[in-house]
């Protein structure tokens, strides 16, 4: 359980780090937090040949209120966004959704970029990121881009991020009007979600993201449904989501969560809307 | 722009416990490794090395830190706290680990340098926690002796007694004046 080797770079600005990754591409991976991507070193499941660690970029870390969306920078740790004053007003869904991120033995290193770069499909993160129809910043040398959550994400741990481009912030933004609601269910608190549900109510419908089930966060858009009628649109999106067997839970349960806490969720949610 | 070699040990210089200390490590050596072998403190423990146990949690600059999910070379110029930090004299336990002595908060003692970093951080932050907010915390650690309701019952002991003991304080300074 020791990380093969590797060269580590300490970035001393954001052009340094962005030259190491165009130079070794592939064999290059950013350091942010690292508590998701140590447990990957120490395992071996990623050998790369040089770390950049950006923790020092005191420019990534910052939290932006700007044009209805907050921009929150790669070296923000979750404990700061956590802490952040605005959260609750402008990003109810992520206030109520990142306790249940790692423990608070890891959200005071962890990042929110990282986690978003992470890619895990139980992470509540990315759920958040796909729930609110966020943006990922991503910097290379060659320039910059905006990729929105969809396009973002595009499978197990895997990502529209090419290996000369780091993440330099993801953008949420801010909506006002809506109820919001996170539950979650997981064999010990903090631990990965086996299911985890963000739902979005408004005055139009219903937006429902589900985590854990599928290789992704997948959000879906709904009609203000009631009664059986949103029994039956949650059971077509239960099998649609293709849940598996593993040693956490089986698929059936899986779809069984998604029914229930599925509705919990967009209930409480209105109730919050009221 | 620093770029330590993967073959070669670097010197990395930090503050443990409010002593400046100064050690060799290649790129790839963990934190806890590094406090252990080459500075000498075994007071951090080593379970799982990937960061679900808890047991090496360690202080670095206020922050929670998972030993083995840190890297020797990121503490360069950080200040570092470890279980052998919290003892306010080498005879006498601090308020914490007295609780948990009183309250046979450890059996074999293996998660507790963790716990007690973790608490000693927690305690600081929130001095009124309730039994809710304790436990909430400890879910980042794993126990496999006590059931845990010992340590949530010497946490909250200890936050009682700092806060007297502090009270008593302000109250003395304020006799004084």
């Amino acid at each position: 359980m020791k990380p093969a080797p590797f060269d580590y770079v300490r970035a001393d600005s954001l052009p340094e780090a962005l030259a190491v990754l165009k130079a070794e591409g592939s064999d290059a991976r950013i350091l942010a937090g690292g508590m998701s991507f140590m447990a990957m070193l120490n395992m071996r499941l990623a050998r790369p040949k040089v770390l950049v660690d950006i923790m020092r970029l005191e420019a990534l870390a910052t939290i932006e209120l700007r044009k209805g969306e907050v921009v929150v920078g790669a070296g923000v740790r979750q404990a700061r966004l956590l802490a952040w004053e605005g959260l609750t007003g402008h990003l109810p869904l992520i206030a109520k959704a990142l306790p249940f991120t790692g423990h608070a033995q890891t959200r005071s290193r962890g990042t929110v970029c990282g986690s978003i770069a992470h890619a895990d499909p139980s992470a509540e993160l990315p759920l958040c990121l796909m729930a609110l129809g966020g943006q990922v910043h991503l910097a290379s040398a060659a320039g910059r881009r905006k990729v929105p959550a969809e396009a973002f994400i595009t499978g197990m741990m895997a990502t529209a991020k090419a290996d000369d481009e780091m993440i330099e912030a993801v953008s949420f933004p801010v909506v006002q009007g809506e109820g919001t609601a996170f539950r979650e269910i997981a064999r010990r608190h903090g631990d990965f979600a086996i299911v985890a549900c963000g739902a979005r109510v408004s005055a139009r419908g219903i937006r429902l993201t589900v985590g854990g089930v599928a290789d992704m966060p997948v959000a879906r858009d709904l009609p203000p449904l009631e009664g059986t009628a949103l029994d039956d649109a949650l059971n077509a999106l239960a099998f649609e989501l293709d849940a598996r067997d593993d040693v956490h839970a089986s698929a059936r349960y899986r779809r069984e969560l998604v029914r229930r806490i599925g509705r919990a969720t967009i209930e409480e949610a209105r109730r919050c809307r009221a | 722009m620093p770029r330590l070699s993967a073959d070669q040990r670097h010197e990395v210089r930090f503050t443990l416990n409010g002593h400046p200390v100064c050690g060799r490590a290649g790129p790839r050596l963990l934190l806890s490794d590094f406090l252990r072998h080459e500075i000498g403190a075994t007071g951090t423990h080593v379970g799982c090395e990937h960061g679900v146990c808890g047991a090496c949690t360690v202080q670095v600059d206020g922050m929670l830190t998972r030993a083995c999910l840190t890297l020797a070379v990121q503490v360069e110029g950080a200040s570092v706290r470890t279980v052998e930090g919290l003892a306010p004299e080498p005879d006498r336990l601090s308020a914490l680990q007295a609780a948990f002595r009183r309250n046979h908060a450890l059996q074999c003692g293996f998660c507790s340098a963790g716990i007690l970093m973790s608490l000693d951080a927690f305690l600081k932050a929130h001095p009124e926690p309730d039994e809710a907010e304790i436990r909430d915390l400890l879910s980042g650690h794993l126990c496999r002796c006590t059931g845990y309701t010992p340590i949530v019952r010497a946490a909250l002991e200890a936050a009682a007694e700092i806060q007297n003991s502090q009270r008593e304080l302000t109250q003395g300074e304020t006799a004084h004046a």
